[in-house]
């Protein structure tokens, strides 16, 4: 039989290739090919993908995370421990052996079921056979030039694929809080958990669990579990900004990629903001880590001087060059909005919509929020002009994440696997006017994401307004909908705009440059596992 | 390029009887011979990597090894011991130590050699032949002779 392996270990300059060495010793030994891809410091070969192909099963000897799993989707794998493998190099190569017969005993026309039947017979080893996890169909990269373009997205990749947990995290957590506050009040539950404390102040937190928390209150329970999943939120931006610079200089860069989206965010500059104080942080960190220093300075290099300065520079650039033209930006466009008031309520509808949906808890965002909830105080009742803004914007503010969700549910091969997985939980976001649950996408792609994303927003908001569609709500989303004025022609404009939405971003995945994209998505697959 | 072992990085009669003292004895090869400029620190680095999975191997092996800031340039101490010391094999103590020094931000290139080392030892008579050696030039030259990078 042919086998193809992975070996790791955490040091990645001994286990890694004795556990190689073993495990092609004792294949050879045993009448058996096996090649071996050493994932260690001291560089790694990739398998050529026509072995690959070649290969009857697959063996991970790995302890850390194999990096280009997809690689090998559908073969029977055995996966050991990389001490496993050097201590017991022939046990392995049977066990793997054995999986693969297992499986074409089991399955001889599919592979899909194979890889169950071989755990059945591997399980009484230590390790357990397992399917290799699926993937898209993307052909082996083979060796390539990496291109400045690919670069960047591999940078932007990484960031966006440690920021996935916290999205996935914060906002099922305030869904939550939401969900329960609807059971928890006999009304307005969606509001009312927003107002009970500030969640984001310390001492009024402290204060407040100390008098207001009650462990048998499920409103209790809502409140804090809404603000733990703001707290999530509140790494969104640092934790895209921080690991995209990680990306790029690696330790170093975690510093001032943290600092600086911490900062990005305080200013209000968004996800957008992020990225940028994410590449400004990485490459500062980097070229100061490559200074010619002398040998005594070399050692406080890493603790001190490259956190210090890189932080001292992206701090003044975020403070002074990113925010102040943000502060104008915010108060030009709230101008514009106030100016706008009487014109079309259908052209307002269009330009807030794609405010919304052009950066997802960014600047425009923010705006066009703040424009609609300011402006509330206004309104009586759910059918006055203020209420039919803040019903228009919440309305186009769900539309992203739920056009991502029912994009990756209708067409799952054009996404990635851990992108499907947000996908899954942008249904939740979505309908719980959480903007957020989109960012994953829009920074990973965003020349193709955010105008899709503007042009649903954009036709629910003009919807929105044509129906005359109105809320007193700031928040909620659709949990709010009983408090909507025309609830169901209020739905009806989301459904709309997030059909086109999801249909646009299923084009413009697919169109623009495929084999680009499918490449893409292996990369991120590879970031996310890696 | 420096070469990775030489007959003063290798201890044939070491007396110690517990894995610290024997790892130390080893690193204080290594500084002796500027391999290690902080023989601390460099000892804190393998005393984690051993924390994460004790190195023993089967056949009497002992592997301590670590990446680390302190470590100038790849190298390899050896050490024979009088009496087995347990390293966390299943098959009982080791007598034949391997300390793998790698320095934290070698290139690939450099470590080439060390991804060497760790192929030849897993063969049996590598070891025995190692075993076998009666002086420290004898195990310095069969692994000089026989560690051939790729």
């Amino acid at each position: 039989m042919k086998f193809v392996a992975v070996s790791s270990c955490p040091t990645g300059i001994a286990h890694t290739y004795m556990a190689a060495e073993a495990l092609e010793t004792a294949g050879k030994a045993a009448g058996h090919e096996v090649h071996v891809e050493t994932q260690g410091a001291a560089g790694s070969t990739p398998l050529d993908p026509a072995v690959v192909a070649a290969a009857d099963g697959v063996i991970f000897a790995a302890d850390l995370e194999v990096q280009g799993k997809d690689r090998f989707a559908g073969k029977p794998l055995v996966d050991v421990g990389v001490k496993k493998a050097v201590h017991d190099a022939p046990g392995v190569i049977a066990q793997a052996v054995a999986a693969v017969e297992a499986a074409r005993a089991a399955a001889p026309s599919s592979d899909a079921s194979a890889p169950a039947a071989a755990a059945g017979t591997a399980a009484a080893a230590t390790a357990a056979a397992k399917p290799a996890p699926a993937a898209p169909a993307a052909a082996p990269a083979a060796p390539r030039k990496v291109g400045v373009g690919t670069r960047i997205r591999q940078y932007l990749m990484t960031g966006v694929s440690y920021m996935i947990p916290f999205v996935a995290a914060g906002g099922i957590l305030i869904a939550l809080g939401f969900l329960l506050a609807t059971i928890a009040w006999p009304e307005n539950g969606a509001i009312e958990v927003t107002k009970v404390v500030d969640g984001t102040n310390g001492g009024e937190l402290v204060a407040w669990i100390a008098d207001g928390f009650s462990l048998g209150s499920l409103q209790s329970w809502a409140v804090l579990v809404f603000w733990i999943g703001k707290w999530a939120f509140a790494f969104l931006v640092p934790a895209l900004s921080g690991y995209i610079a990680y990306a790029i200089a690696d330790r170093p860069g975690i510093v001032p990629g943290f600092v600086g989206g911490f900062a990005a965010g305080l200013v209000g500059a968004g996800f957008l903001g992020g990225i940028v104080t994410g590449f400004l942080g990485g490459f500062l960190a980097l070229w100061i880590s490559r200074w010619k220093v002398p040998k005594g300075v070399r050692g406080v290099m890493p603790v001190v001087v490259i956190p210090l300065l890189s932080v001292l520079v992206v701090g003044v650039a975020t403070a002074l060059i990113i925010g102040p033209p943000l502060k104008a930006l915010n108060d030009g466009l709230t101008n514009w909005l106030n100016g706008l008031t009487g014109t079309s309520a259908v052209l307002l509808g269009v330009i807030l919509g794609l405010m919304m949906c052009f950066d997802l808890g960014g600047p425009l965002n923010k705006v066009a929020y703040v424009f609609a909830t300011t402006g509330l105080v206004n309104a009586t009742t759910s059918a006055d002009a203020p209420a039919q803004i803040m019903a228009a914007v919440m309305a186009a503010g769900m539309v992203p994440p739920l056009a991502v969700a029912l994009a990756t549910a209708v067409r799952p091969k054009l996404f990635t696997e851990p992108e499907r997985e947000s996908g899954k939980s942008a249904w939740l976001l979505g309908l719980s006017f959480i903007s957020e649950g989109a960012i994953p996408f829009a920074a990973a792609d965003p020349l193709r994401m955010i105008p899709s994303f503007m042009v649903g927003g954009a036709v629910t908001g003009a919807l929105s307004m044509a129906f005359g569609a109105g809320v007193l709500a700031p928040h909620g989303g659709f949990w709010v909908t009983p408090l909507v004025h025309k609830p169901f022609l209020f739905l009806l404009a989301i459904l709309v705009g997030m059909v086109v939405s999801a249909a646009l971003v299923v084009v413009v995945k697919g169109l623009g440059k495929k084999p680009e994209a499918t490449e893409a998505a292996a990369e991120l697959e590879e970031i996310a596992v890696s | 390029m420096t070469a990775l072992i030489t007959p003063d990085l290798v201890d044939v009669a070491i007396a110690d009887t517990d894995r610290e003292a024997v790892t130390r004895r080893l690193i204080d090869l290594l500084a002796a011979a500027g391999r290690v400029t902080d023989a601390e620190a460099f000892h804190a680095d393998v005393r984690a990597r051993e924390a994460q999975m004790a190195t023993g191997m089967p056949g009497g092996i002992g592997l301590p090894h670590a990446r680390s800031e302190a470590v100038t340039v790849p190298s390899l101490a050896v050490g024979k011991l009088v009496e087995g010391v347990d390293w966390g094999a299943p098959d009982g103590p080791a007598r034949l130590i391997f300390l793998i020094a790698a320095p934290a931000s070698g290139d690939a290139d450099h470590l080439k050699i060390l991804a060497a080392l760790a192929r030849r030892l897993v063969h049996p008579e590598f070891r025995q032949s190692l075993m076998d050696a009666p002086d420290a030039a004898t195990v310095s030259d069969i692994i000089t002779r026989e560690v051939v990078p790729a």
